[in-house]
């Protein structure tokens, strides 16, 4: 199966990901290497296997409502490229 | 001419009133206030490695509204990620539930114009707030105390059919919401935000043409104003032989119109997987069933009970369980010996004239439940008539002094005694000999003029009964004389 050119734009567009013509055509080949690899599992029959939700053998964990303060600002802060006033600066948003 | 109707739906996103977040124990607080990222933690910023725990009081809390909505509560629970990348969101998804949600299949009765709709739920889902953008100019700040606050999304059918009932729906939810104890109602404080999807359609067909959804509507009065202005907008561009395209919307405050945000070629492309970080949820039938116990006596239950069990008007029952504190109010002031509908034209008369006029909830009321019981055993006892009782009462909205210190005070207190009364009856009479003679004359109408001269003389303070009757005596007694 090879992925369209449209398809590589859609998905380069949901990633925020700026993508030249020729790497468009590079990743359309490489996408669809990849999605006909996996492809192969469609080939099983799981029709009578219920979907499988979660790989441990655990469910419904819950914890109480008890508060607790996490970090400071400064240290929440501290890997961000840019801040101002305790808060992330980031490229402006068209809303 | 064709005439047409909208058909509209509403996905309503509630913050459940937790103390810690839905995923994270970091507190949930008031996002308008708190100084930006001081309730942040490694999970709600999206750190590498950490992991997201369930709050079970979320989940509960999401069970009470699914109970209150007449949902089926969901045995089987699964979170999914719902992918999608914007600042305020750390993780690049949110989670949220999308092929099992906590509740499902609902409704809630509305009452429009003395009728009573039925708007279907189609669902309830938990999910997480996300951060707030602060919009600079040239660059964005973000603020995430409020990433990670426990949601829950409440998605009608498309069942409703006019403005109103969309304003009666938003009233309606938000009355039970805060019923619970699960949301406080405050939207100024974001805590409750609409989303609306609208289309139009010929009056009385059964056709679903092309929707717009218009996002982010943070208070009731904006969600009826964009509303208005969509409806408008779609059947003036088919009438004119257009197309309503499907587009996500956004409205304007200042200008009061929808504006585009995204068209379909944009649309969203959530790509739901199920959250690997969180195994299923399982909701013990047991649990839901002692849930159900603890629920409060819901809006529409105490209308009744207040109509039939306390003689209200429809009318009457329906303003005070409108609000959970007005009815709380009014409930609180019925523990004393009163009687409950002069409670009830107390509450929606007067005070809600003056809460009115001064711009304030009933929370804010400097007037205790008591102290109208207070209020309204003056009048009862006589001491003073009920224009005086209107006087007193505004004194103590503005100050918060009982009625008994204010009629002190002001000397307000009903002259009864008819000794007194008598002599200023008489004075009356000697002062105005010809509207006397006129009516003994035969113009009956004069009696209530001289009546009126009496309450003039006492400033309003004397028993109109007792006026009436010695007035009447004394006119009768000249007549024979
Ligand atoms: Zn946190």
């Amino acid at each position: 199966m090879t992925l369209s050119l449209e398809q590589v734009t859609h998905i380069a567009e949901l990633a925020r990901l700026a993508l030249t013509d020729e790497e468009k055509e590079r990743f359309r080949d490489q996408l669809s290497a990849i999605l006909d690899y996996a492809a192969r599992l469609q080939e099983i029959d799981t029709s009578a296997i219920p979907p499988m939700a979660n790989v441990l053998p655990v469910d419904t964990v819950m914890r109480d409502d008890v508060a607790r303060l996490g970090l400071p600002p400064e240290q929440i802060l501290a890997n961000s490229p840019d801040q101002e006033d305790n808060m992330f600066r980031v490229p402006v948003i068209l809303e | 001419m064709t005439q047409y109707e909208p058909v509209i739906g509403l996905e309503v996103h509630a913050e459940m009133l937790t103390e810690s977040k839905m995923f994270c124990a970091c507190p949930v607080v008031d996002s308008t206030e708190a100084p930006p990222n001081t309730t942040v933690c490694p999970v709600c910023t999206a750190q590498p490695g950490v992991l997201p725990v369930i709050n079970r009081q979320a989940v509960e809390y999401g069970i009470k509204v699914g109970l209150a909505l007449n949902c089926t509560i969901n045995e089987f629970n699964q979170f999914a990620r719902k992918s999608y990348f914007y600042p305020d969101l750390p993780k690049g998804y949110q989670i949220s539930q999308y092929e099992h949600p906590l509740a499902s299949n609902g409704w809630l009765d509305i009452d429009v114009d003395d009728e009573t709709r039925r708007i279907g739920i189609t669902r309830a889902h938990l999910e997480e707030d996300t951060g707030k953008n602060i919009h600079m100019g040239s660059s964005s700040l973000v603020d995430l105390n409020r990433a990670g606050v426990p949601l829950l999304e409440i998605v009608s059918e498309p069942d409703m059919r006019s403005v109103e009932e969309v304003e009666a729906y938003a009233r309606k939810l938000r009355a039970i919401l805060v019923y619970l104890g699960v949301n406080h109602g405050d939207m100024s404080k974001g805590v409750l935000r609409f989303e609306a999807n609208i289309s139009v359609r010929p009056t009385g067909s059964d056709e679903m043409n092309t929707r717009t959804e218009i996002k982010n509507l943070n208070s009731i009065r904006s969600l009826v104003r964009a509303s208005q202005y969509e409806i408008a907008r779609q059947i003036k561009l088919v009438e004119s032989g257009g197309q309503v395209i499907q587009q996500t919307m956004g409205f304007n405050e200042e200008s009061g119109k929808t504006t585009v945000q995204r068209s379909k070629e944009y649309a969203d492309d959530y790509r739901y997987f199920p959250e690997p970080d969180l195994p299923p949820l399982n909701i013990d039938r047991a649990w839901v069933a002692a849930i159900e116990k603890t629920l409060p006596e819901l809006p529409d239950a105490k209308r009744e009970r207040f109509i039939d069990e306390l003689g209200l008007s429809v009318q009457d029952a329906g303003v005070l369980v409108a609000d959970k504190a007005t009815a709380e109010y009014f409930e609180a002031a019925l523990k004393a010996d009163v009687d409950a509908k002069t409670v009830a034209n107390w509450v929606t008369g007067e005070l809600f004239r003056l809460m009115n006029a001064a711009g304030v909830e009933i929370e804010q009321v400097k007037v205790t439940p008591e102290a109208l019981v207070d209020l309204i055993k003056l009048v009862e006892a006589e001491t003073i008539n009920n224009n005086t009782a209107k006087e007193v009462l505004e004194a103590m909205f503005e100050t918060g002094h009982s009625a008994g210190e204010i009629v002190k005070e002001q000397g307000l207190a009903q002259i009864s005694d008819s000794s007194a009364l008598e002599a200023i009856i008489e004075q009356v009479l000697e002062a105005n000999p010809e509207p006397v003679e006129k009516y003994l004359g035969g113009k009956e109408g004069l009696f209530g003029w001289l009546v009126g001269q009496v309450m003039k003389e006492t400033r309003g303070q004397a028993n109109a009964t007792v006026v009436n009757q010695i007035m009447r005596e004394r006119l009768e007694g000249m007549r024979k004389a």
